[in-house]
């Protein structure tokens, strides 16, 4: 049990350290990396404080402390997962919104040339 | 065209993706069948030369940046039509499956009876001849979901051959689906008390090209629209109960 713990504590510190750098490099927003240091904070900190791991164990009926954490770990990525799904949703439609105002600002532009020239040709 | 008809404010808009090959014999045949009225492609991205083939058939071209797929390509036509204050908009494929000398139908049904949407039926004068087994099976169980929903029976609710008035595109330019659009829309009018009609049309087979449909994606295709249809309805619901 406390060796699949360890794991968890490096996992989580794993994860904190490549938001942090993803977030230097700007690869990564802001805004996007909170819920990631979340999850991977609460990670952190449940697999370390075993008296708190052992009380959501009992609050759950899980008699292995480590189960529990996993089952955590497994909830909050789902969370997170779900986040992002709304997100992704929302950037797809304003995408898709753009994408499609640019097209149609481009064809009124190039309608307007036409008519120029047309009118061009005949002055 | 054997006799004069009013093309009151009319677009033809054909969405198409990669479809190099059989766009400009699809928009020849529509100029054909309808001298004069505007044919607008809605070209999604295509990687070939789509637009380059359309513009020189004699077709206005609405370049989208990049690929969006069927709904939203047939939504950035309806909205571009919107805005060009047309009052009915006909939709027809790229892949030349539809005949243009059907679309007088659909505009007449469309002007004579007020509905806000009229469908290319392949499947009220007996079944059609280039529809795949699979689909045939799909339409039908697409036919039974929609009969309680919308109220009426639909004979082809996956049909792309569409006409739509002013009201319908303002509805569409705000809200349409953006993936296997043709059901889902079905039920968005229906949401809001349109109406629709059926006529018989011809099917041919596609002069280049194949199915994006495959058997695969079938089963994707109809969990997809279902939730969709389910979606809309619940959405529906809860407007109506907020009221």
């Amino acid at each position: 049990m406390e060796r699949l713990l360890n794991a968890m504590t490096v996992l989580s510190l794993v994860l904190i350290l490549l938001v942090l750098r993803s977030l230097r490099r700007a690869h990564i927003r802001v805004e996007y990396s909170v819920s990631w240091l979340g999850a991977a904070t609460a990670v952190l900190v449940l697999s370390r404080w075993h008296k708190a791991l052992d009380w959501l164990g009992l609050r759950l009926g899980i008699q292995d402390a480590a189960l529990a954490l996993v089952f955590t770990v497994g909830c909050l990525f789902l969370i997170v997962f779900y986040r992002f799904s709304i997100v992704i949703s929302h950037l797809k439609d304003a995408n898709i919104s753009l994408a499609q105002r640019v097209a149609i600002l481009e064809f009124h532009l190039q309608s307007l040339h036409e008519n120029k020239e047309k009118i061009g040709i005949s002055s | 065209m054997s006799r004069r008809m009013n093309h009151g404010s009319l677009l033809i808009i054909i969405p198409a993706y990669n479809e190099q090959a059989s766009i400009g014999e699809v928009i020849r045949q529509t100029n054909q069948a309808l001298p004069g009225v505007p044919v607008l492609v809605i070209d999604d991205g295509s990687a070939d030369a789509t637009a380059a083939m359309a513009r020189s058939a004699g077709a206005r071209v609405l370049s989208l940046p990049h690929h969006l797929g069927l709904g939203g390509a047939v939504q950035a036509g309806y909205k571009l039509a919107f805005e060009l204050g047309y009052d009915y908009v006909i939709r027809i494929d790229g892949d030349g499956q539809h005949d243009p000398r059907d679309i007088p139908k659909l505009l007449d049904t469309l002007q004579a009876t007020g509905c806000q949407m009229v469908i290319g039926s392949r499947y009220m004068d007996g079944a059609a001849n280039y529809t795949s087994f699979l689909r045939r099976l799909g339409v039908n169980f697409f036919r039974a979901v929609l009969r309680p929903i919308l109220g009426k029976p639909v004979r082809d609710p996956t049909s792309g051959f569409v006409g739509v008035n002013r009201e319908a595109l303002l509805v569409f330019s705000r809200s349409f689906p953006l993936e296997y659009p043709e059901i889902e829309a079905l039920v968005v009018l229906q949401r809001r008390a349109f109406r629709f009609e059926e006529v018989p049309v011809r099917v041919r087979p596609r002069i280049a090209g194949r199915s994006s449909i495959t058997a695969v994606k079938s089963v994707y295709y109809i969990l997809h629209v279902l939730l969709g249809v389910l979606v809309n309805i619940l959405k529906f619901e809860r407007r109506r109960w907020r009221r």
